[in-house]
């Protein structure tokens, strides 16, 4: 079992897996934004994220975005996938352009769901 | 300042019929992509592209001393431009400056249209109008009533032949788009209406600028693309940016600028220093010392990430000698390039320099312009 996608104001995605750990990600909304993503430069495993601080770089043909960590927790894995093919944010924002996976105590409270997320984008 | 509402062109139906992102780019609302910026850059590169340039700014003048009047306003020898070619050129300062880089076509002995860039031409405009005040010309802002529609890409010609076979084009045969060169201007009418059939472009390809009144846009934009099918793809101007960049071409504002002198962008060639008289500009260009002024240089970098406008170039013992002005990933050359100005002890081509990206180096080497050359 997952639980439903929980979103940050900064256009990050999360989803809590069967095994307690987070999946993070960027919005479609964001990656529609940013045009062709290009690079990504994440944290590597065991580091330390903390919610509503920079933990990396995306890169468009166009620009450079900070990507911010919507939880507070520890870096288990990397999407090599993605750093190889950073095309997968545009394609499968929400599958395959996975970024990081993570462990944590506890989800922030200020979290969005779906509904206050496309409220925020407004789509 | 106030949010002034933006200006939207003639094809702005089209381009959200077409799904478009749009950008506010000088107070117009121009599409920045429609489905994906390396699409369509590679679609320029491979086949070929339409682009809706309406925000640029065009300035005719008319008179039996309009290219007196050009050859003082502007840097280059205008007068001397056959009729039916166009140049690039530039508007200076009295400081030696650039107020804009422009493209002129001569369209008759006494008839030139300037095409400046969107953010500028208002300015462009009035400067022409001031500096022609003692010629006997006519200096009008068309800007408003033109739409420019630019078809780029190795399949171009073929585009345009066929587009233009199909419709109510008088004055322009097949043959003469075939066989118009580089830098050459054809005119017609299409719809009873003024056409301009230019090749000239921004991409470093093969390619044409049809210049037509806002009234005839959306029906030609429609011929066009029916003519070129899939092989013809809508681009926004982020493509447009990735593109020239690669051609090595100036962008106003980044490699351009009123603290710039032409001679640091590479382009004195384009300062007609020996060709002509007294114009705006030439005392301060003369004088200028430029000894240790830096120098547009190509930067090409390994990896991913790019280095972008605003960072910081520095030599290999960590020292700030330049600031990139432009720079991203090349969609066609698959490594990072960027143009920026730097010292010119470090301007020889194979220097190894590093950019500053957001804190972290990157390696680069100094390399010659344009990045990418068509075969």
């Amino acid at each position: 079992m997952t639980t439903e996608l929980r979103f940050s104001k900064d256009h990050e995605w999360v989803r809590v897996e069967s095994d307690g750990v987070a999946v993070i990600g960027v919005t479609d909304f964001a990656a529609g934004q940013l045009g062709d993503v290009v690079y990504v430069d994440l944290p590597e495993e065991g580091d330390t994220i903390t919610a509503g601080t920079e933990m990396g770089e995306i890169e468009s043909t166009k620009s450079v975005s900070d990507l911010f960590s919507p939880i507070t927790g520890t870096v288990t894995e990397v999407n090599q996938a993605v750093v190889d093919a950073p095309e997968l944010v545009n394609a499968s924002p929400f599958e395959d352009g996975w970024l990081i996976r993570a462990s944590f105590e506890e989800l922030p409270e200020d979290l969005l769901t779906r509904e206050q997320y496309t409220e925020l984008v407004g789509e | 300042m106030p949010d002034q509402p933006l200006n939207a062109t003639a094809l702005s139906a089209i381009h959200e019929g077409l799904g478009a992102a749009f950008t506010d780019f000088a107070g117009w609302q121009m599409p920045v992509r429609y489905t994906s910026d390396l699409a369509e850059h590679h679609a320029v590169r491979r086949s070929a592209g339409i682009f809706d340039l309406s925000h640029m700014g065009e300035i005719r003048l008319q008179g039996p001393e309009a290219g007196q009047a050009l050859d003082h306003a502007l840097a280059g020898k205008l007068s001397g431009l056959s009729v039916g070619r166009a140049k690039y050129s530039l508007m200076l300062t009295e400081d030696g400056g650039v107020v804009d880089d422009v493209i002129v076509y001569r369209l008759a002995e006494d008839s030139y249209l300037v095409v400046a860039n969107a953010g500028n031409a208002p300015e462009v405009a009035r400067e022409l109008t001031e500096r022609s005040r003692d010629h006997d010309v006519q200096v009008r802002d068309e800007s408003a009533e033109i739409a420019l529609i630019a078809v780029q890409g190795p399949a171009s010609e073929g585009i345009v032949v066929t587009a233009l076979a199909d419709a109510a084009v008088a004055g322009i045969s097949a043959q003469d788009v075939a066989a118009l060169r580089y830098y050459r201007v054809l005119q017609g009418t299409y719809q009873g209406a003024e056409l301009l059939l230019a090749r000239t472009g921004y991409t470093g390809e093969d390619g044409f600028e049809l210049y037509v009144p806002a009234a005839q846009a959306v029906d030609l934009w429609e011929l066009l693309t029916a003519a070129g099918g899939e092989d013809l793809v809508p681009c926004g101007l982020a493509s447009r940016d990735t593109l020239r960049l690669e051609a090595g071409m100036p962008l106003y504002g980044h490699e351009l600028g009123r603290d710039i002198l032409p001679a640091q962008a590479g382009l004195g060639r384009v300062v007609a220093l020996a060709a002509k008289g007294d114009f705006v500009g030439r005392a301060a260009i003369e004088a200028a010392d430029l000894e240790g002024a830096r120098v547009l240089v190509g930067l090409a970098a390994e990896g991913r990430r790019a280095g972008r406008a605003g960072s910081a170039v520095k030599d290999a013992a960590g020292a700030v000698i330049g600031e990139v002005t432009s720079g991203a990933l090349s969609p066609t050359l698959g490594h990072p390039v960027a143009m920026a100005f730097i010292d010119p002890d470090h301007a020889e081509p194979g220097t190894d320099l590093v950019i500053d990206v957001r804190g972290k180096d990157l390696p680069a080497r100094v390399v010659p312009l344009p990045f990418y050359t068509r075969d």
